[in-house]
């Protein structure tokens, strides 16, 4: 029976993961995501499962390779500056075609940076981070809820694409609180079998997980095999929430946090008369490009709210095929826009004109 | 006609990539035999590392993966965390080990994690073509220490053993040698008794094996195998540092 419980974010992510049938976490303690560890400490061990502390995130990673290898539904968690170390083994866990799922709860970069929230990671989350060409799912959830159910979802892309998903939400997210529905667990008899998997050769030929190709040959071949499957991810996967665009002249484009502060801003300016509505993408990879293209002969204006220096806007401005002006509202380091910031901005450019 | 040698079964029939001369061959050869002698091959599960013998998968038939240059410690803790019925092994060498890995490898024996570690130390690296190791011996020649290793400059070497039999999470340390045949035949024991300190459940084994790397200290084999015992064997004192509680 689902249940609806007041959660913290981190909490709703740790809860969904368990949910989804993940048994296995290794992590290591970073702010702001420690409530992730903490919690899967003791729900873990309470469902038969696996929580171990690595002894850094370069370790970490590298026990999720192993699990995820070994067949498991396998979770890590970081923020910004662990998910730096972390990089070396999600690119070779992507070369290597294991299913697993890596949260990162951003904070304020570049170096220590801070604490607090940021989304200040896009590029390394979208755009590789490690070395090679391969990509994450990458899920950017906007509150707690779809927290709670793109968790879930996360583990069965990651199954059925064999390839790590990355959940990407900023410390807001993660520290915030609201009543979350806590779906039932999902039944566990349906994951995929793991013919691949390490489990000991008995009664079969061995198997081998490997990332290293000696011939050219073969390597560009097995890259080619990686474009192919994330075409078919971009084809497939995208996910996106239009808000309000129906009959929209002017659009904000924002996701997670950023976007969840925009709906209110829309709603203040669509009493005001303006026309206005929100592009929101919900998978950051495959990035709804498509979706910008088809707005692009429609729209006269659009505003890119992040909360990092202008990282995310290059992939609205390329959907949009730069036929739309675009203009960017940055905050970082913690700082929020705030929705009064959000609708003097669009007020001061189109509030005068009656529009 | 009785048959006295043949390939073991847990080793594919597949010309080596290695060197004339090299230890990797030997260690897997009879790493196959401990396989074999313990009717594991089934349930054994190989971690091969980054250096010349990442290729050993090539060789050794049984469920592998391949490591993160000095990541297969953790690797193999992730395995045998969810599969804790599957004996895990790591090999390595000393690059990867007592280099890029050094944080992997202690955590890994001071967790007690109940892994096996082949540490193949030939004090250099031999993949990248003749670098110093950690373990390359004080005076020793190589081609980023081209004045022969010196302490004020480049450090003195490591002893994993010595490092790892302190850590209360590791169960059996031992150090043998490739220098003769008797020595090869007491690696072998070592390396069954590294195993069945992981099947019985007792914790991290780690068995090092001085190891010849002719191409890169530009020797013969002949030669090769008498600097392990003149000059390795020396600083790295052979024998058993740590043994299973209870024995
Ligand atoms: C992260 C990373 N750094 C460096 C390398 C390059 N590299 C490959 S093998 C090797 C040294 C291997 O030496 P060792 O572990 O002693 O093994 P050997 O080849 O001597 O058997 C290095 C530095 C790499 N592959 N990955
Ligand atoms: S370079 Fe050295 S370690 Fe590598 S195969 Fe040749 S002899 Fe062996």
């Amino acid at each position: 029976m689902a249940e609806k419980l007041l959660m913290k974010g981190n909490e709703v992510l740790a809860e969904a993961a368990v949910r989804a049938g993940c048994r296995f976490f290794f992590g290591y303690p970073i702010t702001p995501q420690n409530e992730i560890p903490e919690y899967m400490s003791w729900r873990l061990p309470e469902v038969g499962g696996v929580y171990l502390q690595a002894e850094s995130e370069v370790a970490a990673i590298n026990m999720v390779f192993g699990a995820a290898g070994a067949g498991a539904r396998v979770l890590t968690s970081s923020s910004g500056p662990g998910i730096s170390l972390m990089q070396e083994g999600i690119s070779y866990i992507a070369a290597a075609e294991l299913p697993c799922v890596i949260i990162n709860v951003a904070r304020g970069g570049p170096g220590l940076g801070g604490i607090l929230p940021a989304q200040s990671d896009y590029f390394q989350a979208t755009k590789g981070g490690g070395h090679g060409d391969y990509h994450l799912i990458v899920l950017a959830p906007h509150d707690l809820q779809e927290a709670f159910d793109l968790t879930v979802l996360a583990f069965e892309l990651a199954d059925k694409y064999r390839n790590p998903v990355m959940i990407y939400v900023d410390g807001f997210l993660g520290q915030m609180m609201e009543p979350v529905e806590i779906r039932d667990p999902v039944d566990l008899s349906n994951i995929p079998p793991k013919p691949w998997a390490i489990t000991g050769a008995k009664g079969r030929k061995r198997n081998l997980i490997k990332t290293l190709y000696l011939e050219g040959e073969m390597l560009e071949a097995h890259n080619f095999k990686l474009k192919k499957k994330y075409e078919e991810i971009a084809q497939n996967e995208v996910r996106y929430e239009l808000y309000m665009m129906e009959d929209a002249e002017i659009a904000i484009s924002a996701y997670g946090i950023s976007a969840r502060i925009s709906k209110t801003a829309v709603k203040i300016l669509r009493e005001k008369g303006i026309k206005i509505g929100i592009i929101r993408p919900i998978t950051l990879f495959p990035f709804p490009y498509n979706v910008y293209e088809s707005f692009s002969d429609k729209l006269k204006y659009v505003l890119v709210v992040e909360m990092s220096m202008g990282q995310f806007v290059y992939d609205v401005d390329y959907g949009l095929k730069r036929k739309v002006p675009v203009d960017l509202l940055s905050h970082a380091g913690g700082i929020a826009p705030t929705y009064e910031e959000i609708v003097s901005c669009i007020m001061e450019k189109f509030g005068k004109g009656g529009n | 006609m009785k048959l006295v040698f043949s390939r073991p079964e847990s080793m594919f029939d597949k010309q080596m990539h290695y060197c004339p001369g090299c230890g990797h061959g030997i260690i897997h050869r009879i790493l196959a035999e401990v396989i074999d002698e313990l009717n594991i091959r089934e349930r054994v599960v190989g971690v091969a590392p980054v250096g010349c013998s990442v290729l050993i998968y090539d060789y050794i038939n049984c469920d592998m993966y391949e490591a993160a240059h000095g990541r297969a410690p953790a690797v193999a803790t992730g395995c045998k965390r969810v599969h804790p019925d599957l004996i895990v092994f790591t090999y390595q060498g000393d690059g990867d080990l007592a280099s890029i890995g050094m944080s992997e490898i202690i955590h890994a024996a001071n967790r007690g994690e109940k892994i096996t570690t082949i540490f193949v130390n030939n004090a250099i690296y031999g993949m990248t073509g003749g670098q110093m190791a950690p373990t390359t011996l004080l005076g020793q020649k190589t081609t980023t220490s081209p004045f022969g290793r010196a302490p004020e400059r480049e450090g003195h070497p490591i002893k994993v053993c010595e490092l790892l039999s302190v850590l209360d999470g590791s169960a059996y340390i031992v150090r043998g040698s490739l220098s003769s045949p008797q020595k090869i035949i007491q690696v072998k024991k070592y390396i069954k008794k590294a195993f069945e300190t992981q099947m019985k459940g007792l914790g991290f084994s780690l068995v090092e094996i001085l190891s010849m790397c002719p191409t890169n200290w530009g020797m013969s084999p002949t030669k090769a195998q008498e600097w392990v015992a003149e000059m390795m064997e020396n600083l790295y004192p052979l024998g058993e540092f740590k043994l299973p509680r209870g024995e």
